[in-house]
């Protein structure tokens, strides 16, 4: 338990500057999505709207923050990260890429198919 | 450091006997990990799910702006996503109390401890309250809608494009009946309250006022809800119309596709039932820390672990406001 004193008031200083950013980034979200600019919504890129990518971005952003500083991810042996980030990035992106192709696949269907769906 | 939580087994500093930290984290941290990385994939099955129900019907989900926008006390204003912001924001500085107190735990300093593990609690609690007030609007509903045979949602606009409620046009039936109550009739059926007009009433006084339009849920190519014309307004409602919807539970709700309700309440739920048992956990463990078990054990390691799964139900939290509310 014998920490130094100096490495504590890093650790302070840093909790409060991930606060600042992760505030900041919850504003500008919000802003954006409350204004929402025609350019960023009208304007598509490799399948979503711009805005939509910023939000992405945005919030995955904000989960490095999270992990790395809040649970202390950043302190962790290289083994335990790897073990829990890999793992958990690999699993949601197959779920993600399977499930939204499967989720077009059938609007398409909905859209183009010989049956009415709404009568 | 022989005052562990762990009971000494015997096998201490066997390869496999759970005695050393291959990963240089204690067993406990490292089973709170391995619970947090299958619950992260268990919240990314359901937003995915979520992503795919909304791939599917595309062009008729209902717009997030419109459906979730109170804010305590400011009645009939159209306030989008100020609440859900507050309610990120109280998560956030709550995820900051409890890393503070993880942090003062290090130190050993117990007071600091309780006030920021305090403060956390306080945050939860908050949230909790918040989440239950955004469900309650939601439920309740606030202009209703019509539902048409084939399950679509037809809302009602007048002329200047503003919202009209279901109740605001249409006049209370004379011809109303008494609702069924299980005590009163049949014994093994009932029927949910049942309002004061129905279909036949509603499509009438609509008929009659001139200034009212329909919606129908098709979004257009500039991502608004399709407004229909006064004539092909009588049309829709008289043919398609079946039954009025004022709110929403689980089989539909007056917002759009029923399975936007359906994830909302699940989503929202699972997540809030994380923070209720987060809520749970934060109190014993605080109890614990008052009456000093972890001083006496030398050690507030179990500050650290119930800290990860609390910052793990933010996390979560981020991932949802941007996919229920922002995307």
């Amino acid at each position: 338990m014998a920490h130094d004193t100096t490495h504590h008031e890093g650790t302070s200083k840093r909790i409060w500057q991930v606060f600042g950013i992760l505030s900041l980034l919850t504003i500008v979200e919000v802003v954006l999505g409350i204004i929402k600019p025609d350019f960023l919504v009208f304007t598509d890129f490799v399948a979503l709207s711009l805005l939509n990518w910023i939000f992405i971005i945005l919030t995955l952003v904000k989960a490095y923050y999270i992990t790395w500083a809040f649970m202390h991810m950043e302190h962790e042996s290289a083994g335990l990260r790897r073990t829990v980030v890999w793992t958990g990035v690999f699993l949601i992106c197959y779920l993600i890429a399977i499930l939204l192709i499967e989720g077009g696949y059938i609007n398409d269907v909905y859209t183009s198919g010989h049956m009415t769906w709404d009568f | 450091m022989d005052t562990t939580a762990v009971a000494q087994t015997g096998t201490e500093g066997k390869t496999w006997g759970g005695g050393n930290q291959p990963l240089k984290a204690s067993y406990g941290k490292l089973m709170m990990w391995f619970f947090i990385t299958s619950d992260a994939l268990t919240f990314s099955g359901f937003l995915a799910a979520y992503g795919f129900s909304r791939f599917k019907f595309m062009d008729e989900w209902p717009i997030a702006d419109e459906v979730f926008n109170h804010f305590p006390f400011l009645h009939g204003t159209d306030a989008p996503m100020y609440y859900v912001a507050l309610m990120t924001f109280v998560l956030i500085f709550s995820s900051v109390t409890m890393v503070l107190a993880v942090d003062a735990g290090h130190r050993m300093q117990k007071d600091k401890v309780v006030t920021y593990m305090a403060l956390t609690i306080l945050g939860g609690a908050i949230f909790l309250g918040s989440q239950a007030w955004e469900w309650k609007n939601f439920i309740k509903g606030e202009y209703g809608a019509v539902e048409t045979r084939s399950g679509k949602i037809l809302q009602f606009l007048d002329t200047d494009g503003e919202r009209v409620s279901v109740e605001a046009f249409t006049p209370v039936a004379e011809r109303t009946r008494e609702t069924h109550q299980a005590k009163n009739g049949l014994w093994y059926s009932s029927e949910s309250d049942l309002i004061a007009y129905d279909i036949e009433d509603l499509k009438t006084a609509f008929k009659q006022d001139e200034t009212l339009l329909v919606r129908t849920m098709e979004l257009d190519d500039r991502g608004k809800k399709t407004v229909l014309s006064r004539e092909e307004s009588i049309k829709m409602l008289d043919e398609r119309g079946e039954h009025i919807i004022l709110g929403a539970n689980l089989s539909n709700n007056e917002y759009g596709a029923p399975l936007f309700a359906d994830f909302f309440f699940f989503i929202t739920g699972f997540h809030g039932f994380h923070v209720l048992s987060g809520v749970l956990i934060l109190i014993i463990v605080f109890f614990n820390v008052l009456i000093g078990t972890y001083e006496k054990r030398g050690s507030y390691e179990m500050v650290e672990k119930v800290g990860l799964y609390w910052h793990f139900v933010d996390l979560v939290w981020v991932f949802v406001f941007t996919f229920f509310y922002l995307v």
